[in-house]
This record gives C-alpha cells, sequence and structure tokens, in this order.
C-alpha cells in the first residue's frame, strides 16, 4: 500500500515548523510516523503536507527539573524503555513503554506522537492520566500548558490546535511513597489492549494513600481515568479492601465494547483483576 | 507532491535518488535500488518481514518514508556478508537450520544483528524478546533462537581472538 499523494518538508527548527503548520492548514505534524503512516496508507488520514519534525534538534530528552520528569516529545519508545532513570524511578512508565507495540516499532515510535494521536487503544494516555501529567503545547501565539486532564477530547482528537506541536510531557517528580504500574493483556505482541489498567499512588510510612490515579486503556473512546476508585483509595489504609472496592469501581468506570477480543463482561472481569494486580505491585514499589 | 532529492548510505555504498514524498523506503530499497532481499510481507507494520537496520536500529521499512532516510546509513540482507564470508548470523541461520520458507529471514536476521550488538551474551527470553516483532509463519522460532545463540557465541569467539 501506497500513501495518497502528499507534500513533505523537514524543518529543522520549531519556529519554521510552525509557520509550516500557520500556512497549511491540511498539515500533520510527523513524528516517528508509526500510527500516522499507515493511517496514510488506509486512507484514513489524507494530510496535504507532513511536517516531519524528526529534524528538528532538541525534541527527545529526559530529565528531572524543577519537580517534575521532563520528557521531549520526540523521545523514542525505545529509549524510554532503556532508561536507567525511568527504569528506577518511574516504574509506570517504564512498564507503559516496554508494552507498547514492539521492539521494532519502538525504536521509531515517540512517546509525543503517542499521546497526540488519541487513539483510546493507545497505552501512553492512560498512564499520563494516572501521572497527572502536563502536555506543553507551542503554537504562533507562544507555549501553553494543558493538563491531561483536558487534553483528550474524543476518539483520535485532543485539544491541540491544528497550529500547535506538542513539545515535551511532564510528569510530577518521584517523591519518597510512590509506587506504579501498567498492566496489559494483549492476545500478542503489538496487539492493541484487551485491556490495560494505569495505576500510580503515594503511600506514607503509616500505609494510608495520600495520592491515587486509575485510568483504563482501550475500554471506551477515550482513555477513562476512574475517579471513583480513585477517590475510594486516597486517605485511607492500602489494603485488600481497598484495592478490592477501587477494582470494583474502576470495572464499572470501563466502558467497553464486546468485540474479537472479548465480551463486555470479559473486559470488566479483566479490568477488576488487572486494578487489584496493578495496584498490589505499585504498592510494593512504594514501600521500596 | 513534492519530490526530493536524498542521498543516503546503502551497504556501505552512497547511493542517491529523487523520490516522491510518498515513496516509501522499502520500494526505495527493492525497486530503485535492486536489492530485493528486503521482503514486504504485511505492509502494516506488523510482521517485520522488511525489517533493515536504519543507522545501526532494526525498523520496519514499510513504515518508513524514504525521504526520511535521506542522510542515514541503511543495512540490508544484502550487506551483511562481507567479503565473501557469511556473517555469523547468517551462518547461524544456516547452520541450525533457522529457517523454512526464508520469507521472514532476511528481516529475522538484521533484527539478530542488532539485537547481539546491543546484547553480545542474550538469555534465550532476551533473543525471544528481542524478535518478537519479527513474524515467522512457519513458526519455525526454536531453529530461529539456536541460530542466534550460534552466532552470540560465534561472535564471543572472535571478539576474544582478534584476527
Amino acid at each position: 500500500m501506497i500513501p495518497p499523494a502528499f507534500d513533505y518538508a523537514a524543518p529543522t527548527s520549531l519556529p519554521e515548523a510552525l509557520a509550516l503548520l500557520g500556512q497549511n492548514p491540511d498539515a500533520k505534524v510527523l513524528a516517528g510516523g508509526h500510527s500516522l503512516i499507515p493511517a496514510m496508507k488506509f486512507r484514513m488520514a489524507t494530510p496535504a503536507l507532513l511536517v516531519d519534525i524528526n529534524r528538528i534538534d532538541g525534541l527527545a530528552y529526559l530529565r528531572e527539573d524543577g519537580g517534575w520528569l521532563k520528557i521531549g516529545a520526540m523521545t523514542r519508545e525505545a529509549d524510554l524503555d532503556g532508561s536507567d532513570l525511568v527504569r528506577a524511578r518511574y516504574p509506570l512508565l517504564a512498564d507503559t513503554a516496554r508494552m507498547i507495540a514492539d521492539p521494532l516499532v519502538r525504536n521509531l515510535a515517540t512517546i509525543g506522537g503517542n499521546l497526540a494521536h488519541a487513539d483510546p487503544a493507545n497505552d501512553h494516555p492512560a498512564t499520563m492520566l494516572a501521572y497527572r501529567a502536563q502536555i506543553m503545547a507551542l503554537g504562533p501565539g507562544g507555549e501553553r500548558v494543558i493538563p491531561i486532564g483536558e487534553f483528550f477530547t474524543g476518539p483520535f482528537t485532543t485539544a491541540l490546535q491544528p497550529t500547535e506541536i506538542l513539545t515535551e510531557i511532564r510528569i510530577p517528580a518521584r517523591q519518597p511513597g510512590d509506587g506504579g504500574c501498567y498492566l496489559k493483556l494483549e492476545r500478542k505482541v503489538g496487539d492493541y489492549a484487551t485491556a490495560a489498567v494505569a495505576v500510580q499512588v503515594n503511600v506514607d510510612a503509616a500505609g494510608v494513600c495520600t495520592a491515587a490515579g486509575v485510568a483504563l486503556t482501550n475500554l471506551g473512546l477515550t482513555p477513562i481515568q476512574c475517579g471513583a476508585a480513585e477517590a475510594a483509595l486516597k486517605g485511607r489504609p492500602l489494603d485488600d479492601g481497598a484495592i478490592k472496592t477501587a477494582a470494583r469501581l474502576a470495572g464499572e468506570a470501563a466502558e467497553p465494547i464486546g468485540d474479537y477480543r472479548g465480551s463486555e463482561d470479559y473486559k470488566r472481569s479483566l479490568v477488576r483483576t488487572l486494578t487489584t494486580r496493578a495496584l498490589r505491585t505499585a504498592l510494593e514499589r512504594a514501600k521500596a | 507532491m513534492s519530490t526530493h532529492h536524498i542521498q543516503l548510505t546503502v551497504n556501505g555504498q552512497v547511493r542517491a535518488a529523487d523520490v516522491p514524498a510518498r515513496l516509501l523506503l522499502v520500494h526505495l530499497i527493492r525497486d530503485n535500488f535492486d536489492l530485493t532481499g528486503t521482503h514486504i510481507g504485511c505492509d502494516t507494520t506488523s510482521c517485520g518481514a522488511c525489517t533493515v537496520l536504519l543507522n545501526g536500529k532494526p525498523v520496519k521499512a514499510c513504515t518508513v518514508l524514504a525521504v526520511q532516510a535521506d542522510g542515514a546509513d541503511v543495512l540490508t540482507v544484502e550487506g551483511l556478508e562481507q567479503g565473501g564470508q557469511l556473517h555469523p548470523v547468517q551462518e547461524g541461520f544456516t547452520a541450525k537450520h533457522g529457517l523454512q520458507c526464508g520469507f521472514c529471514t532476511p528481516g529475522m536476521m538484521l533484527t539478530a544483528v542488532a539485537l547481539l550488538r546491543a546484547n553480545p551474551d542474550p538469555t534465550e527470553d532476551e533473543i525471544r524478546w528481542g524478535i518478537s516483532g519479527n513474524l515467522c509463519r512457519c513458526t519455525g522460532y526454536m531453529n530461529i533462537v539456536k541460530a542466534i545463540q550460534y552466532a552470540a557465541e560465534k561472535l564471543q569467539v572472535q571478539e576474544a581472538q582478534p584476527a
């Protein structure tokens, strides 16, 4: 399959890229291309112009700075997966990067593209909801912060304007007592999730949960943040009872449709099981 | 549609081409450069038959635009043999019967080359994880793993006794 005809530009600076987006309403940003190029082959996306941002320096980085883990939008999944910093301090992110597609795809696929594409089956969206991340967007009027809770507005749709470029993702820097986990059931490597759950908790010295994020992948038209499950965890000891309640509420928050990956009931049941296991692992990691 | 003049190194040789924006890297390699060892399988980023090393990293060439490879270093299966000597990975696939129909083999071998560069002494699990983006429809994975283990040993011996 060959994509429909389009023009291509590879700017070497962000101002140049923004100018191209401003001048061409039918332009799309090309990051890792591992969602966009397949979508173009299938004629699900037909941009008139691709603005390839791979030749812009300084968009791939990972650093802790000012209370955040700052991740450049062009950071490849393989570099997240291979990062000692991520593995040691951000296990939820490490789990997620390792489960995305397959090792070859991860060599090119980017975290910024995964979020901006906003496929409800993509893995980073739920993880970023659980982390309470922020998205940095650069547009003609300058830079703005988009809280992750306001970022996903529909399937394949985000709060990004067509004239904006997602430049950075910010995750709150690890605090003592933080722990997280991403669990995904897939039929085979590279498949979308039958169901996946991202959890991020903070547990104090007395074992009380002081902060909780629970979010779901591929269980609705957008990634789903499970507010009721989070509320059931926060302020209580993170014990079996609390975990059971949160798992039940996460199952209720899911909006699955039955398909060849499983029935609606099966997927809800999976959410309960994965939430239970992810919270137990997150708790162990929080104590470590 | 825009056309672009690109120059890249393929198997150590500098090549140039004028390419339409929508030309895929796999078609550039196969059709423009006549290097047909790089296969097209699923054409949807699933199977890995089109795997080449792009700046040393295995990627699926059906999901990269040719123009994106401007200035890059590309290694295809044709570049593995050096001076009439099979690469140890190629030798391993021969010795351990690592192929049946052979369709996945070029991609499988390039992924193995990159894997062994990054991790010269992988465990069986690490090999299986490393090739999890390459599908063998003959399901000959047992012997593919053995072939890569053979290559790992051979490369380590070569490393220990420089010529």
